[in-house]
């Protein structure tokens, strides 16, 4: 079977160490996480969404995410990219070092992306990127010979199309 | 008592009474001694019992459960507290045994400085227990209690572990009754859809050649399940085969049982589940041990899968109908089904398939070569079954050969009498687990049906057996080797018998008298019934040296790596090549 990357969002309990519990689970059994994001998203219910990505074919992820649903704290988990066709979207602060051309280069190309700049100085810019991860890798490419210094990423956060609720 | 203003200590007492517990296992510590000196004041009517070693609390407590279908419940300090009963916790967590894990924890404000006896408890118990808390605030505590005595046993049983920092111990707060707390979101399904469990029936009334495999799941559903168990087999007059921590829910003695199953199964067994064209697993999880390779695993059946946890539908095998719920449950449902639709199964058909099942018994795959001189460990387990068979016994056991053994040659017919460690495979389980059994039975014969090695993981809870006037037996099938070690070490590696010859063994006799219990010690078959029976007859504890001859095997015997139709029957036809990939295997 195929191995591709999935996405899963899990709505959990938010209560202490429920992130070590999750992610410990990940790695204990084995599966590899790509990126992770977690907020609390409901402030009354203390309800928490874990969103992170994994690479398997659809088996593995089936019962990775039977086992997820194993643990006391975790209310739903789901495969959101095979179950729910899901958004997803990423944002990255891509920091990018250099004068003259090159400089002017990045400023053209981050306008082509719809980057934001969000700090400059005489050397150096600061651009806010929001996207699918791919679009972030290929501004990131496309960065790399313009002076690439630094990047930070939040990983994917994804939601389902349409009125269906998780 | 629906809230009341108490400290930590008492409420945790005040928890336990209210979840009826009578009975604690544990070991005193600067961190937990709030909790202690509460036992100490004499308010409450719990029974504590004072082992050697903090594995021997969370072993005791695991035996306690299995023998009396309770929540065993422990008291540990922190740091090396809970550290030593981490074993117990992975091994209760592996074979679905609901154990309460008290830990004391240094005093919050010490929580990450390093403190002296500081471990991170919740972090290093997270992946033994099926759930953990640390308690932060008093007001928690409660909710807290309530919730652990829940989760460890509702759904599928298992350990928790509720991390107590010192000064919350002391702190007062509110106390609030089980009656009004509910936890926020776990709801174990016990039933399955009717519609499902329709279509496993209409599968069982087509089977030609069905088998029964049942595990555990039916021991922990409860005596209901025991009993509709039982009456569904007869009323299908299908072959049963059981796993390892199934045994007792279906009489061992009945001819519709085949003996257990896997790689110390029976011949019967193991060729029913590869012939079969309907295999029908109640409360069983497909374990390793159980399937042998897994793509030539009974390849021609349909099967159906009963259990509790979702987690274990189609995680090694995939199955035709799963059945997610309590056995009980879902064994009602069927029988009300079965009986108003009057499904029967095909009894022409199943008539033939026992005729081949019976030429599979002809094998005779337990049989052994008995000796005038020297004790066959099979024969010593046979002989203890049928000096003890009539007393409702408990057996517990260590981990290896004298296991295997105690499982093919004793048989059970009521569940709950058979206590061993299944899948986490415990050395030194077994005395602890023993004494665990005879505190909630003290009026039965428990025997821990021990090797050699093993007993002497665990050799430190005869003084607590003798404390507490627990007269357990110890049954030691000694061949010096770590039997089972060296039996893989002759199948696998040449016979190079790398560190499995145990040098320097106590004399058991003395050992045994050195803790003021009884020491036995037999060498020759016509000796054994004699020294059985003395055993028997001892009011207090025993340690029987049972010397046997030191180069049997277990067999029947599925190699690693091989299916079911693929069994080893004794050494001469050992020689049958184990692949590389069998190798890796454990």
């Amino acid at each position: 079977m195929i191995e591709s990357k999935h996405t899963v969002s899990v709505l959990v309990d938010n209560e202490p160490g429920v992130l070590a519990r999750v992610i410990g689970l990940i790695s204990g059994r084995g599966y590899n996480i790509d990126s992770l994001s977690v907020a609390e998203v409901d402030t009354e219910t203390h309800v928490s969404r874990i969103t992170f990505v994994t690479l398997g074919n659809e088996i593995t992820i089936n019962k990775m995410i039977a086992q997820l649903q194993k643990l006391i704290p975790v209310k739903k988990a789901i495969n959101i990219t095979l179950d729910k066709q899901g958004i997803e979207r990423e944002m990255a602060l891509v920091k990018v070092v250099g004068i003259g051309e090159k400089r002017v280069e990045s400023l053209r190309l981050s306008d082509a992306f719809r980057a934001k700049v969000i700090d400059t100085t005489h050397d150096s810019f600061v651009f806010e990127l929001n996207g699918s991860p791919v679009k972030i890798d290929a501004f990131i490419d496309l960065m790399t010979p313009l002076g690439l210094s630094e990047v930070s990423r939040t990983g994917v956060v994804a939601i389902a199309r349409g009125s269906e609720k998780l | 008592m629906v809230s009341a203003q108490l400290t930590g200590a008492e409420m945790v007492l005040q928890a336990f009474e209210d979840h009826k517990v009578d009975t604690l296992f544990g070991y005193p510590g600067g961190a937990i001694l709030p909790i202690y000196d509460e036992l100490a004041k004499g308010k409450s009517s719990i029974h504590h019992y004072l082992v050697r070693h903090e594995q021997g609390a969370a072993h005791a407590a695991e035996g306690y459960a299995r023998a009396s279908g309770k929540v065993g419940v422990l008291l540990v300090t922190s740091g090396p507290g809970v550290t030593n009963a981490v074993t117990g916790l992975a091994d209760a967590m592996m074979d679905s045994i609901p154990l309460v894990c008290i830990s004391g924890q240094v005093p919050s404000h010490l929580i990450g400085t390093d403190a002296f006896q500081e471990c991170d408890a919740v972090g290093i118990t997270r992946p033994c227990t099926k759930h953990n808390w640390l308690v932060k605030d008093i007001n928690d505590l409660s909710r807290i209690l309530h919730e652990a005595f829940y989760v460890a046993s509702s759904g599928r049983p298992g350990p928790v572990l509720v991390d107590i920092p010192k000064d919350i111990q002391f702190q007062t707060g509110t106390y609030i009754g089980p009656e009004t707390i509910k936890h926020k979101s776990y709801r174990p399904k016990l039933k399955a859809s009717i519609d499902k469990i329709d279509e496993a029936l209409k599968l069982i009334v087509k089977a030609e050649k069905p088998v029964f495999y049942t595990g555990g799941g039916v021991i922990n559903s409860g005596n209901a399940a025991v009993q509709l168990l039982r009456e569904f087999v007869r009323l299908t007059g299908f072959p049963i085969t059981s796993t390892l921590q199934g045994l007792g829910a279906y009489p061992g003695d009945d001819n519709q049982f085949l003996g257990m199953l896997g790689m110390h199964g029976t011949y019967e067994a193991n060729m029913a589940m590869h012939d079969c064209d309907l295999l029908i697993n109640i409360g069983a999880r497909f374990d390793d041990r159980i399937t042998g390779k897994v793509d030539e695993f009974s390849p021609n059946s349909k099967k159906i899968h009963i259990d509790i946890d979702p987690s274990s539908i189609n995680k090694t095998i995939e199955v035709d109908v799963p059945l997610v719920g309590d056995v009980a449950h879902i064994l009602e449902d069927a029988l009300k089904l079965w009986k108003s639709n009057v499904y029967k199964a095909d009894k022409t058909a199943v008539k033939s398939w026992w005729k081949t099942i019976d030429k599979w018994k002809e094998k005779d795959s337990l049989g052994f070569k008995n000796d005038k001189k020297t004790i066959k460990p099979q024969y010593a387990i046979q002989r203890l079954y049928e000096l003890t068979k009539d007393k409702d016994s408990y057996i517990t056991t260590e981990v290896g050969q004298h296991q295997m053994w105690a499982a093919q040659y004793y048989k059970f017919n009521k569940p709950n009498r058979w206590i061993t460690s299944g899948g986490l495979g415990t050395m030194g389980f077994g005395l602890p687990a023993a004494i665990g059994a005879q505190v909630a039975h003290p009026d039965k014969l428990v025997i821990d049906i021990a090797g050699e090695a093993s007993i002497l993981m665990c050799i430190q809870e005869m003084s607590t057996a003798i404390q507490h006037q627990l007269p357990v037996k110890i049954f030691i099938i000694n061949n010096q080797y770590m039997g089972m070690v060296r039996q893989w070490q002759e199948l696998l590696h040449d016979k190079r018998y790398s560190h499995s010859y145990t040098d320097a063994l106590p004399d058991f006799v003395k050992l045994a008298e050195a803790y003021g219990a009884k020491g036995i010690r037999v060498e020759s078959p016509a000796e054994l019934d004699k020294g059985i029976q003395e055993m028997i007859d001892y009011n207090g504890p025993v340690i029987f040296d049972c010397v046997v001859d030191q180069n049997e095997n277990v067999y029947p015997m599925i190699p690693s790596g091989k299916a079911h139709n693929q069994m080893l029957l004794g050494k001469e036809n050992e020689d049958s090549k184990i692949s590389d990939e069998g190798k890796v295997l454990v």
